[in-house]
């Protein structure tokens, strides 16, 4: 059974169709990339998937749950992790507090009055910023860091709830390329390893036909092209709609 | 930063001479300026003639006044300061029942006499009456008492009532209920209005009334409640048919500001300054004139008697000591710009009276004409009543 | 009521309803663009009022009115230039602060300027008769306001839409980063805005000399329901203002036309409530762009460094000693300065950390102030058990109205938060039978062993001491930083599995409770309780330790409480015009470090 079973996903904006009759399904340990232009309804879809938005109609399940109706704490607590498309970080603490405020809340300790967060989950916390390349960063400041930075410290926060669907809503934007696929090749690893459904989007066409298992492609809210990288390199109405040029004649 | 330096220095307290005897006095200053300026005017002047009359036991008065920040908090931690850091021999002042009764409710616990000068409310000396404390004015009760012969005489029979929404004029609507209905059985209170203090909404609080229909009505309003309900009244004819009692309406403080809008045949409770010719009166007038070249106001008079309360106390008692004092007190029999009082001993009231009268503008300003005093000695309960209420 | 009277009662309320938009209007613009909560707005209208009555006995009464308008706004745009445009880009709330400070600082200068009489102006020439309607006599002057309200709407309604500079103002007010995007020149719209707010409330002021005389009160009086008007229409909604102004105006005529006066006492509030529970933006407001919380997001809350935390240890010690040294009122005022600052310390706990604003903390501290007198003297509990238990029933009050609160963001949540502590206060001022009405409580005094001063000296400090680390452990606690978190990011919070309201709603409990707490201990250590211990007054009181503080600082609350309750009482003592002097120092302050005093303390990252 997938991971994640996503079954004629609708969503409009007052008039505008954002997401209108989307189907896919994630397997564990598959890194599925969602790309298409700009307003296409990539985030749209990662917001109902995480229960911030509620879907005007369709299905969501997560290993055979319905997801929808829940609040995105809720589905958290389901398994599902995810970074931002505009990173949301707590600017006010600093990178480590950050990811051990994410471990506690998964440990369900986030109301506790009495305890030190100073000690809390610490070893577990320098282990994940260290994956994400942020350990020695883990002193600063948030709401300092440059934004690839930021976009390191929102993995290392989905991953701190043991998620079994990580969604990462453009993970490289702001990163020197050598950077994206250091940390592409890193999510893939969490992935196979351990068996994580990973969905991304991803402006970035090197990063997605490097990395992604599969691709499906979202254009003006329906899916027009779903298939193997190279299956969707060739295909022609994305190459139209989105691809252009670029990829057009590899 | 500068500021700060500059008020620490002030900080630093004036040494004071051991010979004097300190009078504590406290009031909302910054709250109720309109009655309270004049009241210090008064009690300086008093402090100035005693002194200048070689004190009292042959020590000067002195008199340490603060304001009480107008809340009863503030005002029970600056009567600590007086009590402690002041060692004043007794306190005085006081303006809102609230600040009263904390302070004398302080002042029974610290063991010292209070002589609440202002406060109207009945319970101060009554039903939360203590040992300590004495009161210099006529109490709600006393002043709505003196307007019940007048208002029985009227024989009518639709009375609204109109009162500002706290203690004084709660407790002045209950006791002119109770003693006109006693007095003329029968008596009807058609309507109730209950605005809050400060915030009458004169036009509405007006046409409700004239929907009662009343012959009559007893307003207990002072201040900008006041000068608001009389335009609007005026205006839309409220008063062209009724009778209106007033409780405090002559009083300068309040009856100045309405110049030629004073409504005519108002019966009020007041202080025709400028007519009362008793020598006692004479006197206190032309000082208090040579000496703030202004007219005295109702608080002047207040501020006046209280201080020569405390000293009048202090000569009897023959010292500061706080039992003494309150044998002093009790029964003290003195002179003061409305004649003699005396402090009740068994509820520690005072006797001192009021002038009731009816309004009248003349040339622009209102004045108060066909006034009479009323003693205050003749509107207290017996004392056997007021045993009762002090659940003694 | 008869049908004539519903007429003319529905008049009033019209003609109180254009009075009340004049200066809700203006309040409303402000906020909208400059996000200022200009407390001294109602300082602006008195300002009007006093100069209208003065200018017309010298130039007559029609002359004086567009004067004095036009003199209130000369004095909003210097106001503008030289005050507030230095802290617009500071934390926010501080504005609020600074004008609370321009307020004690206005009403004393009117104090020294026209005395402390009420001045009633003249009536308005050709406006000083009633005419007849539905066979009773309806004042003319009260027509002419009926009209000039919505005269003032349409213009108003017609500048906005209709001027370049009144697309740019309503630009800013829906998002003031496009705004100057666009290249709007924030500096002039700014002060364009206030010198346009300042005229409606000076204007509003001068118009209500007919019906009013000018009075040092009046300032507050207006502030609060123009605050009211302007919440319940909808922040920065015109229209919204001139509906809520409406609708508040006619219910309180009719109240006291069918015999409910004593309802007016807190009706507005009432009205707040309801909107607000029922439409969180007012009746005609948008969902702000982005809400935001009390601090700047972005400010770290350092861990107190071991330093920091020896001289803590070291206060309290010294604060232990105190009572060898000196006895008496130091320890008196001390003991004030010590519940004043757990009070502060706990208001601190949900605007810095959570984020709420609370413009109604005064409420937890009345109801343990109050429950304890009521335990002791009606209940007939021991005095140690009314103290240990009066909390309760502030943290119970919290409960119940956090839950509410919470579900609001912004302004509109601290209005709610003043609305429901206008509800409790006006229950403690009318029930008579339980909390003795306006005169309160008293009798309430501590147990022989607790009653020397240094003995309920040493029982203060401890109970503050140990509440205020409580609070302060409590910041540093997961839920502290989980309160934190649903400030900084909401999105994330909710990303992680953390309840926002839930932690916000327990923050505001535990708060309520540590305000009771400090509520209770001052009800025993005055001896009574009355009304004002939990009066608005009491809550700006707070709020102005809070901010003089810091608000994103952990001890400023502390040293905010102290400077705030010694600066009253020294002054006070020993200064007639203190009000002013309170309030110069104040803004010198919060020009010289307007992140608060806590950072002179702490020192900066
Ligand atoms: N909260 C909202 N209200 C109204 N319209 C919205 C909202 N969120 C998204 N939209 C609209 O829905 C459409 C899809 O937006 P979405 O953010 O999902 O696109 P996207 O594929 O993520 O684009 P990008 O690559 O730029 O991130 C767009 O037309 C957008 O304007
Ligand atoms: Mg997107």
């Amino acid at each position: 059974m997938s991971v994640l079973a996503v079954n004629g996903l609708s969503k409009a904006f007052g008039g505008v169709r954002a997401v209108s009759g989307v189907s896919f399904a994630v397997d564990a340990g598959e890194l599925l990339a969602m790309i298409g232009p700009n307003g296409a309804g990539k985030s749209t879809c990662f917001n109902m998937i995480n229960g911030q938005l509620a879907p005007d109609s369709g299905s969501i399940e997560l290993e055979g749950k319905s997801l929808v109706g829940k609040a995105p704490r809720e589905i958290c607590r389901s398994g599902v992790g995810r970074t931002f498309q505009v990173t949301a970080t707590f600017g006010s603490m600093t990178v480590r507090e950050n990811v051990q405020l994410a471990l506690l809340s998964h440990a369900r300790a986030q109301g506790s009055l009495f305890s030190s967060m100073e000690e809390s989950f610490l070893d577990e916390a320098h282990k994940l910023l260290q994956q994400v390349g942020m350990r020695e960063q883990a002193d600063r400041q948030c709401a300092l860091l440059a934004y690839g930075d930021l976009k390191r410290v929102e993995l290392a926060v989905a991953l701190a709830s043991r998620p079994r669907l990580l969604l990462m809503d453009e993970p490289t934007a702001g990163m020197a390329p050598a950077e994206r696929g250091a940390l592409m090749q890193l999510a893939a690893g969490l992935a196979r390893g351990e068996k994580i459904a990973v969905l991304f989007t991803e402006h970035d066409m090197d990063v997605v036909f490097g990395h992604a298992d599969r691709v499906i492609v979202l254009a003006d809210g329906e899916l027009i092209a779903e298939g193997s990288p190279t299956e969707v390199r060739a295909n022609a109405q994305v190459r139209s709609v989105y691809l252009g040029g670029e990829y057009g004649d590899a | 930063m500068k500021l700060l330096c500059l008020l620490a220095l002030l900080l630093v307290s004036t040494g004071v001479s051991a010979q004097t005897i300190k009078i504590g006095e406290l009031n909302s200053y910054k709250v109720f300026p309109a009655f309270l300026e004049p009241y210090k005017k008064g009690m300086e002047l008093a402090l100035e003639e005693i002194n200048r009359a070689g004190g009292v036991n042959g020590r000067k008065l002195e008199l340490v006044s603060r304001d009480d920040g107008g809340n009863p908090g503030d005002a029970v931690r600056v009567a600590e300061e007086l009590i402690t850091r002041e060692n004043v021999a007794l306190l005085t002042g006081t303006f809102a029942s609230n600040i009263g009764l904390a302070v004398s409710n302080l002042a029974a616990q610290r063991k010292i006499v209070f002589i609440a000068a202002e406060p109207l409310t009945d319970k101060m000396v009554w039903e939360n009456g203590n040992r300590y404390t004495f009161r210099l004015r006529a109490s709600t009760y006393m002043q709505t008492a003196m307007l019940i012969p007048e208002a029985v005489k009227l024989k009518k029979v639709r009375w609204a009532i109109v009162y500002p929404n706290y203690e004084y004029g709660q407790s002045a609507t209950a006791s002119f209920k109770k003693l006109l209905a006693k007095a003329q059985p029968g008596v009807q209170f058609v309507a109730e209005q209950a605005p809050p203090l400060g915030k009458i909404d004169a036009g509405a609080v007006v046409q409700a009334l004239i929907d009662a229909k009343p012959e009559a009505i007893f307003s207990s309003l002072f201040a900008a409640d006041l000068q608001k309900f009389v335009r609007e009244g005026n205006l839309r004819g409220l008063f062209k048919n009724t009778s209106v009692f007033n409780l405090l309406g002559g009083e300068p403080e309040y009856l100045d500001p309405l110049k030629d809008e004073t409504p005519e045949g108002w019966w009020v409770t007041g202080y025709p300054w400028s007519e009362i010719r008793t020598p006692a009166h004479q006197k206190f007038l032309d000082a208090y004139r040579k000496r703030w070249n202004d007219y005295p106001r109702l608080g002047s008079v207040v501020g006046y008697a209280a201080i020569y309360s405390a000293a009048n106390a202090i000569r009897k008692a023959g010292g500061t000591d706080t039992e003494k004092l309150i044998a002093a007190l009790k029964g003290l029999e003195m002179d003061t710009p409305f004649g003699p009082i005396v402090y009740r001993a068994h509820d520690h009231q005072s006797t001192m009276g009021a002038y009731v009268g009816q309004l009248s503008a003349r040339g622009g300003k209102g004045r108060m004409v066909n006034w009479r005093f009323a003693d205050g000695a003749n509107f207290l309960p017996p004392f056997e009543e007021v045993r009762i209420l002090r659940k003694e | 009521m008869s049908y004539s009277s519903i007429l003319i009662q529905f008049l009033n309320g019209l003609a109180s309803a254009s009075s009340l938009f004049l200066v809700a209007a203006g309040l409303s613009l402000i906020f909208g663009v400059t996000r200022i909560v200009n407390f001294a707005h109602g300082s602006l209208y008195m300002l009007g009022m006093y100069l209208a009555v003065w200018l017309a006995e010298r130039v007559g009464f029609w002359a004086a009115v567009p004067l004095a308008a036009a003199i209130v706004a000369l004095f909003g745009s210097v106001v503008e230039i030289s005050l507030l445009r230095r802290i617009y880009k500071a934390p926010e709330l501080l504005q609020l602060l600074a004008t609370f400070a321009l307020l004690l600082v206005i009403k004393d200068a009117a104090l020294w300027i026209w005395g402390p009489e009420d001045l009633l102006g003249p009536r308005a020439p050709g406006f000083t008769g009633a005419v007849g309607i539905a066979g009773g006599a309806f004042p003319q002057y009260e027509l002419l306001l009926i009209v000039l309200g919505p005269v003032v709407f349409v213009f108003l309604q017609l500048i906005l839409s209709k001027t370049r500079w009144g697309i740019l103002v309503r630009a800013a007010t829906q998002d003031r980063e496009m705004a100057s995007a666009l290249g709007v020149n924030q500096r002039w719209l700014f002060t364009g805005v206030f010198v346009l707010g300042a005229l409606l409330a000076g204007l509003g002021g001068a118009l209500q000399v007919p019906r009013e005389p000018a009075n040092l009160m009046v300032d507050l009086t207006v502030i609060s329901d123009a605050f009211v008007v302007v919440v319940v229409g909808g922040l920065g909604s015109i229209p919204g203002a001139f509906l809520a102004a409406l609708l508040i105006a006619e219910i309180k005529a009719f109240c006291i036309g069918l015999g409910f006066s004593e309802a007016t006492l807190v009706m507005e509030f009432m009205v707040m409530a309801a909107v607000l529970v029922l439409r969180p933006w007012g009746l005609l407001g948008r969902m702000p762009a982005e809400a935001r919380g009390a601090g700047t997001a972005q400010q770290p809350l350092a861990r107190p460094s071991p330093r920091l935390l020896r001289m803590l240890v070291a206060l309290v010690a010294a604060l232990a000693l105190v009572p060898l040294a000196s006895g008496g009122y130091t320890l008196v005022l001390l003991t004030d300065v010590l519940i004043f600052a757990l009070f502060a310390v706990s208001l601190h706990f949900i605007m810095g950390p959570a984020g709420l604003y609370s413009f109604g903390h005064a409420a937890y501290f009345g109801l343990g102030a109050y429950a304890a007198g009521i335990l002791f003297l009606q209940g007939k509990m021991p005095m140690e058990l009314a103290l240990a238990l009066a909390p309760l029933a502030a943290g119970f009050g919290a409960l119940v109205f956090g839950w509410f609160c919470v579900r609001l963001s912004g302004v509109y949540s601290a209005m709610l938060t003043l609305a429901f502590a206008q509800i409790v206060w006006s229950a403690a001022f009318q029930w008579d039978a339980l909390t003795g009405g306006s005169n309160g409580i008293v009798g309430i005094w501590p147990a022989p062993w607790l009653a020397s001063k240094t003995a309920y000296y040493f029982l203060t400090l401890l109970f503050c001491a140990l509440g205020i680390s409580f609070l302060w452990k409590a910041i540093y606690s997961p839920f502290g930083y989980a309160l934190r978190a649903g400030r900084d990011s909401p999105l994330r919070a909710d990303a992680i599995g953390i309840d926002v309201r839930a932690a916000q709603w327990a923050a505001f409990a535990i708060a309520g409770l540590a305000a009771g707490i400090s509520g209770a201990l001052y009800a025993f250590s005055k001896g009574s309780i009355s009304p004002e211990a939990m009066g608005i007054q009491r809550s700006v009181d707070g709020l102005v330790m809070v901010m003089l503080g810091g608000i994103q600082t952990l001890t400023g609350p502390v040293w905010g409480a102290a400077l705030y309750t010694w600066l009253q009482d020294a002054a006070a003592r020993n200064i007639d015009y203190w009000r002013a002097l309170v309030g110069i120092v104040i803004l010198a302050l919060v020009l010289a470090v307007p992140q608060g005093l806590g950072t002179l303390v702490q020192g900066r990252k």
